[in-house]
C-alpha cells in the first residue's frame, strides 16, 4: 500500500518535516528530527531506484487526475538516480552539520537552519521527480528560496556571506524567471505541461518560432541555475560564504538536480531530433563546457581559500557534465550521468574537509593549513584521497567519469576533445597538489593548536572518501545504471 | 597454495607490510625488522610463482571488474616475471642498505619513508603482473603518487620543486597522453588484454599506427625517454636508496617495461614492422640515447651523472621494443635485468661514499677509491657492466642489440650502439681511476681541496675516510657479484623470456 | 505586419516593455532596493504573459452555469497565482537581505558594499598568504 505512494512521500515527508522543525525551539531537536526525515528520504529513494531497476517507470499521479491534466511524478532510472544521489548526500551531510553549525551559526537561528535545509531538500527532490514543467519550476524556486537564506546563514561568521545570497537571489530569480517565460512559450503552442505530453505534442512544431524562443529561455534559465560558465557568477561567492556545511549539501546536490532538469527538457520533452539540438551542442555547449574546464580551474589555480578555490573547481566540472551531453551519445550521456554521482561524492568529502578546517582554524586559506598534514592527520589525507579522484587517478569515481567521458570523445572521432578534456584534469593536479604540498611539507607555525577533528565530522567525511574508492573499484552498478538512464533519455532500446 | 593465490599474495605482502611498518613506527628496530621480514617474503612468493610458472600454465587471477569490461586482473608472463624477480630481490639488498643509509644519515620521517616504500614494490610487482593495460595503468599511477613522498622526502625547497616536476610530468604524461592511448586502444578493439602477437592488428589502420604509439611511448614518462625524461635527474634530490631501487629499477623499469609490453602484446611485433609504426620512435631513441650520454658526460655531481646515464641506458630498452624483431625485442628485455643490477650497484656505492664522506660531486672524489676499496671495486663492476663488458651481464644485452641491428639491416643503429659504449666508458670509467689514482700524490691543485680549506693536508684528511657502514657496503658487493653472475646464468634469463620472441 | 495586428499583439508588447525595463533595472541599478523592485518588474511582465495567453475571445470566467459558453482557460491564471506567491517570496527574502547588509555593511550601494569586501579580501591576501 505504502509503496505505492513512494513518489509523493519523497517530495512530502521533508516538506512536512520543514515547519515541524521551525517549531523545534532547540537545535538538538531539530537536529533529531532532520537527520531521520533525511535517513526516511533517502531509503524512500533507494527503494523507488530499486523498484524503477526492476519494473520499469513508475506514473504516480497526485490526487489521481489523470495526466496530462493533473500533475504527474514520474520516476525512471534518470531521475531515481538523482533522487538517490540528492537524499543520500543530505543524509551524510546533517551528522557532520551538527557541529560545523553549532560553531557557525547564531544559536537562536540553529533551529531555522534545519527548516531551510529540509525545504531545500523538499526543492531539490520535487523538481527531479516531477514530470510536470510547471511544478518543476515551483520546486525549483523552493529549493532556490531556501538556499539564498542557507547561504545568508554565514553571515554569523562572514558578512560577505550577505551580499553573496543577495547575488545569488537575483541571478537566481532571473534564471527562474527565464525559465519560467520558457515554459509559458511552450504552453501556448501545445496546452500542456505534462512533459511526456509536451515531447509527444511538439512533434511536427520544430520549426516553431515560438517554440524555438522557448528552446532558448529554457535553455538560458537552467543554464544560470547550473552555473553554466559564464553564468556562473554566482557560484563561486554562495559557495566560498556560506557555511561550511551548506557549501557540502549545495556542491554535491544543488548544480546536480539543474543539471538533470537540463536533461530532462533537452532529451525528454524537446527529443534528440529536435532539429537545432545538435546546433546547440557543437557551436554553444561544446564551447562553453570547454572555457569552463580551462577557465574555471585555471582562476581555481589562484585562489587563496580553498573553499573559493573549490568552488572554480566545481564550475569546470560542471563543464564536463555539458561536454558529456554534447556528445549526444550514449556514452556522453552515461558519463554526464554517472559524473553527476562521482562528482557529488568528490565535491561533497572535499568540502567536508574544508568545513572540517573551518572549525579548527577559523578559515581554510593556504596560510592556515601549513603543516596540517601533521596536526589533522585524518582530515588532511581525507582531502588528498578526494584531490585524487578529482583528478582522476585510476580506482577512483574521478577516473571513471573521465574513462568515459574521454571514450566518448574518441568514439565521436573528435580526438581532439580528448587531448583537451585529459590536459584540463591536469589543471586539477595543480591546485590539489598546491594543498599537499602546504599542509604536508611546510612546517605548522610553531603556536599552532590545531587539533584532529571531531568524529561527528570525520566519520561522514571518510564515508564519502570510502564511497570515493568504492565506486572507482567497482563502477559496476554506477555505470549500468547511467547507461540504461542514457539509453532512455537517447530512446534507444536497452 | 594455488597459482592465482600466490599472486594475490605478492600483492598483499607488501601492503601488509606497510601497514606493520607504520604500526612499529615508534620502535626503530622493529620497524626494519618488519621491512626485511616483508622483503625476505615477498622475494619467496615471486619465486614460489616462477618455479610454478616454469612448471605449468601460467597462474594468472581477476581481482575485481571495474567497469562492464574493465578488469582488474594479473596473470604471468615471461617479462614480468622477470621484472618480479629483480624488484622484489632487489628491495631485500636495498632494505639493507636503506638501513645502513637512513641511520647513517640521520635522515628524519623514515617511518613514512619505508611505508612509501614498500608501497612502491606493491605497484612495481602490480605493474610486473598485470594481465591487461588497464590494470597496469592502475599501479602505474599509484607508483607515481607513492613515490612522491620519497622524492619530495627532505621537505627542502629544491626537494619540494623537484617533487613537482617528478609528479607533474609523469602524473601529466601518464593521464593526459597514456590514457588517451589506452581509451582509444579501447574504442578500437574493445579489449584491453595483453595478448601475444597484439590486438591492434586490423583495428587502427597503419597510418594512426604511429600517433597511437607516440601517445603511448610519451605518455610512459617513467621510460625517460627524451624529451620526457627531466623527471628522473629531479629525482636524484631524493635520499639514494631511493635512486639506488626505484630510479634504477623499480620506476624507471616499470616504464620500459611498459613500452616493451605494448609493443609485444598491445601492438604485437609483426604489427609494428609492418606498418614501420616504430621507426620514429627507433630514431628518438637513438637520440635520446646518445644525447643523455653527452649530457651524463658533463655533470659533475655523480648521481646526475648516473642519473642521465640511466636515461640514456633505458633507451637501449625503447630501441629493442622499436626495432621489432624478436633479437631486439631480446635484447632489450634482457637489458632490463641487466642495468638494474649494474645501476643499483653504482647508486649503492654513490650512497655509501656520500655516507662515508658526504662528498656528493665527481672533483671532490679524488683518490677516494684508496679508502673505501670495497666501493669502488663494486663501482668498477657496475660500471664495467653497464658499458657491455665481459664477463658481466651487460654484454649480453647489447650483444643481443647488436644482432638485432645486424638483423634489420640498420647499420646506423649499430653505429649509435658502439659510439654509446665508447660514450659510457667515458663517462663512467675516470670516476673510478680518478678514485684509485688522483689526488693525494698529485699537488692539491682542485677545487676540492680549496673548498676543503680549513682541512689539514690531503694525506691526513683521507686517512679520516674510511668505507661507510657495513650496512652500506655490503649491498654494492652483493650486486657487484650479481652482475657478474648474471654473465655466466643469462642462459637462464634467455631461456624464460623466449617465449615472447616466438611469434 | 498591419497595424491592426501590431495592436492585436498589444499585450506582448507591454510583456516586452516591462520584461526589458526590469531588466535593465537589475543590470543598471547600483542599489540593492532597487535592483528588487526591477526584479519585481521582470517577473510581472511574466504574469502578464501567461493570463494574456489564457485569454479567450469573447470567452468568460469558467463557472459552469449549464449554458455552453466560451470560457477562458483558468490554467495559466492559476499557474501565475503560484508564481506572484514565489514572487512575493522572492522579494520579502530579498528585502530582508537588504536590510542585513545594511546592518552589516551600513551601506546599500552595490560599489560601497564591494569596496569593502575587497578590503576584507586584501587583508586574507596578505603578503605570505600565497605559498
Amino acid at each position: 500500500m505504502i509503496s505505492a505512494h513512494l513518489p509523493i512521500l519523497q517530495v512530502i515527508v521533508p516538506l512536512i518535516a520543514a515547519p515541524l522543525s521551525a517549531f523545534c525551539r532547540r537545535a538538538g531537536v531539530a537536529w533529531y528530527l532532520s537527520l531521520v526525515i533525511c535517513a526516511v528520504s533517502f531509503a524512500i529513494s533507494i527503494a523507488l531506484l530499486i523498484q524503477v531497476l526492476e519494473e520499469g517507470h513508475i506514473s504516480y499521479l497526485l490526487g489521481s487526475w489523470a495526466a496530462p491534466w493533473g500533475i504527474e511524478y514520474r520516476v525512471d532510472v534518470v531521475n531515481a538516480f538523482v533522487l538517490m544521489i540528492i537524499s543520500g548526500i543530505g543524509t551524510a551531510v546533517l551528522p557532520y552539520a551538527r557541529t560545523s553549525i553549532a560553531a557557525e551559526i547564531e544559536p537562536h537561528n540553529q533551529a531555522l537552519f534545519y527548516t531551510a535545509y529540509l525545504l531545500c531538500l523538499t526543492g531539490l527532490l520535487g523538481m527531479v521527480i516531477t514530470g510536470d514543467a510547471f511544478n518543476a519550476f515551483v520546486f525549483l524556486e523552493i529549493s532556490s528560496l531556501s538556499t539564498y537564506a542557507l547561504v545568508a546563514l554565514g553571515a554569523g561568521t562572514d558578512r560577505r556571506a550577505l551580499s553573496a545570497a543577495y547575488t545569488y537571489l537575483v541571478m537566481g530569480t532571473i534564471g527562474a524567471t527565464f525559465f519560467v517565460i520558457g515554459i509559458g512559450l511552450v504552453y501556448m503552442m501545445t496546452g500542456t505541461l505534462n512533459m511526456a505530453d509536451l515531447a509527444a505534442r511538439l512533434q511536427g512544431l520544430e520549426h516553431n518560432r515560438t517554440v524555438l524562443v522557448a528552446f532558448a529561455f529554457i535553455v538560458t534559465g537552467i543554464g544560470l541555475k547550473l552555473a553554466l560558465f559564464p553564468m556562473h557568477l554566482w557560484l563561486p561567492n554562495a559557495y566560498a560564504f556560506a557555511p561550511s556545511a551548506v557549501t557540502v549539501f549545495l556542491a554535491a546536490t544543488a548544480t546536480k538536480a539543474a543539471v538533470y532538469l537540463l536533461l530532462r527538457f533537452l532529451f525528454t520533452v524537446f527529443g534528440i531530433d529536435y532539429h537545432i539540438l545538435g546546433l546547440t551542442m557543437t557551436w554553444l555547449f561544446t564551447p562553453l563546457a570547454l572555457a569552463a574546464m580551462f577557465a574555471a580551474s585555471t582562476v581555481a589555480i589562484f585562489q587563496v581559500e580553498l573553499k573559493r578555490m573549490l568552488a572554480y573547481s566545481s564550475v569546470a566540472q560542471i563543464g564536463y557534465m555539458v561536454l558529456g551531453m554534447s556528445f549526444l551519445s550514449v556514452t556522453g550521456l552515461t558519463a554526464t550521468i554517472i559524473h553527476l554521482f562521482n562528482h557529488a561524492l568528490m565535491k561533497g568529502a572535499l568540502f567536508m574537509v574544508l568545513g572540517a578546517i573551518v572549525l579548527r582554524q577559523g578559515a581554510a586559506t593556504f596560510n592556515t593549513i601549513r603543516g596540517l598534514g601533521r596536526k589533522m592527520p585524518w582530515t588532511m589525507a581525507a582531502f588528498v584521497t578526494g584531490g585524487l579522484s578529482l583528478i582522476g587517478v585510476p580506482l577512483t569515481v574521478g577516473f571513471v567519469s573521465k574513462w568515459y567521458l574521454v571514450a566518448a570523445a574518441l568514439e565521436s572521432g573528435r580526438w581532439p576533445l580528448a587531448v583537451l578534456i585529459v590536459l584540463s584534469s591536469l589543471l586539477a593536479v595543480i591546485y590539489v597538489w598546491r594543498v599537499v604540498e602546504a599542509a604536508y611539507l611546510e612546517e605548522p607555525p610553531a603556536d599552532s593548536k590545531a587539533t584532529e577533528a571531531p568524529l561527528s565530522m570525520l566519520v561522514p567525511t571518510w564515508i564519502l572518501i570510502a564511497a570515493n574508492i568504492y565506486f572507482g573499484v567497482d563502477a559496476g552498478l554506477t555505470s549500468r545504471i547511467a547507461s540504461a538512464g542514457a539509453r532512455l533519455l537517447l530512446g534507444v532500446a536497452q | 597454495m594455488s597459482g592465482s593465490t600466490l599472486l594475490v599474495l605478492s600483492l598483499l605482502m607488501p601492503l601488509a607490510g606497510a601497514v606493520l611498518i607504520g604500526l612499529a613506527g615508534r620502535s626503530p628496530n622493529l620497524r626494519e625488522a618488519v621491512t626485511m621480514t616483508t622483503a625476505a617474503a615477498l622475494f619467496a612468493i615471486v619465486i614460489a610463482l616462477l618455479m610454478r610458472f616454469n612448471a605449468g600454465p601460467a597462474p594468472e587471477v581477476m581481482l575485481q571488474e571495474v567497469m562492464p569490461g574493465l578488469k582488474l586482473a594479473l596473470k604471468i608472463e615471461p617479462l614480468g616475471m622477470m621484472f618480479a624477480v629483480i624488484a622484489s630481490g632487489l628491495w631485500i639488498v636495498n632494505s639493507i642498505y636503506s638501513i645502513g643509509y637512513m641511520r647513517g644519515n640521520k635522515e628524519k620521517n623514515q617511518t613514512r619513508f619505508y611505508i612509501c616504500f614498500a608501497i612502491a614494490i606493491m605497484s612495481a610487482i602490480g605493474v610486473a603482473f598485470s594481465a591487461n593495460m588497464f590494470t597496469l595503468f592502475v599501479f602505474y599511477e599509484v607508483l607515481s603518487i607513492s613515490t612522491y613522498p620519497l622524492v619530495a622526502h627532505k621537505q627542502t625547497p629544491e626537494a619540494k620543486a623537484s617533487g613537482r616536476t617528478y609528479l607533474g610530468l609523469l602524473l601529466g604524461t601518464s593521464i593526459g597522453l597514456m590514457m588517451v592511448a589506452i581509451i582509444w586502444t579501447w574504442v578500437a578493439t574493445g579489449t584491453l588484454d595483453f595478448t601475444k602477437g597484439g590486438i591492434l592488428e586490423g583495428k587502427v589502420s597503419g597510418a594512426l599506427a604511429p600517433l597511437l604509439l607516440a601517445l603511448y611511448v610519451c605518455g610512459i614518462g617513467k621510460a625517460a625517454l627524451m624529451p620526457v625524461h627531466r623527471w628522473l635527474p629531479a629525482a636524484m634530490v631524493a635520499p639514494t636508496p631511493v635512486s639506488a631501487l626505484l630510479h634504477a629499477v623499480a620506476v624507471v623499469k616499470a616504464g620500459v617495461f611498459t613500452v616493451m609490453k605494448v609493443a609485444v602484446y598491445i601492438f604485437g611485433v609483426d604489427f609494428l614492422a609492418k606498418t614501420g609504426a616504430a621507426t620514429w620512435l627507433m630514431w628518438l631513441a637513438a637520440f635520446s640515447l646518445l644525447a643523455a650520454s653527452i649530457v651524463a658526460l658533463g655533470k659533475s655531481n655523480l648521481k646526475a651523472r648516473l642519473a642521465y646515464s640511466t636515461v640514456s641506458q633505458l633507451s637501449y630498452v625503447t630501441l629493442g621494443a622499436a626495432l621489432a624483431t624478436s633479437m631486439g625485442v631480446m635484447g632489450g628485455s634482457m637489458q632490463i635485468a641487466m642495468h638494474a643490477m649494474g645501476k643499483i650497484t653504482l647508486f649503492f656505492c654513490a650512497g655509501a661514499i656520500y655516507t662515508a664522506t658526504h662528498k656528493t660531486e665527481i672533483p671532490d672524489m679524488d683518490g677516494l677509491g684508496r679508502a673505501m676499496p670495497f666501493t669502488y671495486g663494486a663501482f668498477l663492476i657496475g660500471a664495467l657492466s653497464i658499458i657491455g663488458l665481459p664477463p658481466m651481464g651487460g654484454s649480453w644485452s647489447k650483444w643481443y642489440l647488436l644482432i638485432a641491428t645486424a638483423d634489420t639491416g640498420q647499420l646506423v643503429m649499430m653505429l649509435v650502439l658502439m659510439v654509446s659504449s665508447l660514450l659510457n666508458v667515458a663517462y663512467l670509467l675516470p670516476i673510478v681511476g680518478r678514485g684509485f689514482f688522483a689526488g693525494s700524490d698529485a699537488p692539491p691543485a682542485h677545487g676540492a681541496v680549496h673548498a676543503a680549506g680549513a682541512a689539514p693536508a690531503p694525506d691526513t684528511r683521507l686517512r679520516a675516510i674510511k668505507e661507510a657502514p657495513l650496512f652500506c657496503v655490503l649491498p654494492p658487493c652483493l650486486t657487484a657479484a650479481g652482475c657478474i653472475a648474471l654473465f655466466f646464468y643469462a642462459d637462464s634469463l634467455y631461456r624464460l623470456l623466449e617465449p615472447i620472441t616466438r611469434p | 505586419m498591419e497595424f491592426k495586428d501590431a495592436f492585436g499583439l498589444f499585450n506582448y508588447w507591454i510583456v516586452i516593455v516591462l520584461m526589458m525595463t526590469g531588466l535593465y533595472i537589475v543590470v543598471s541599478r547600483g542599489n540593492l532596493v532597487k535592483k528588487i523592485v526591477g526584479l519585481n518588474i521582470f517577473q510581472t511582465s511574466v504574469f502578464l504573459l501567461y493570463i494574456s495567453m489564457g485569454k479567450v475571445t469573447g470567452g468568460t470566467a469558467p463557472i459552469l452555469t449549464g449554458k455552453p459558453e466560451v470560457f477562458s482557460n483558468p490554467l495559466p491564471h492559476v499557474l501565475i497565482l503560484t508564481a506572484i506567491v514565489v514572487g512575493i517570496a522572492t522579494t520579502a527574502l530579498g528585502l530582508a537581505l537588504v536590510v542585513r547588509i545594511k546592518n552589516a555593511y551600513n551601506s546599500i550601494e552595490e560599489d560601497e558594499i564591494q569596496k569593502l569586501d575587497l578590503a576584507a579580501e586584501n587583508e586574507v591576501d596578505e603578503p605570505g598568504a600565497r605559498p
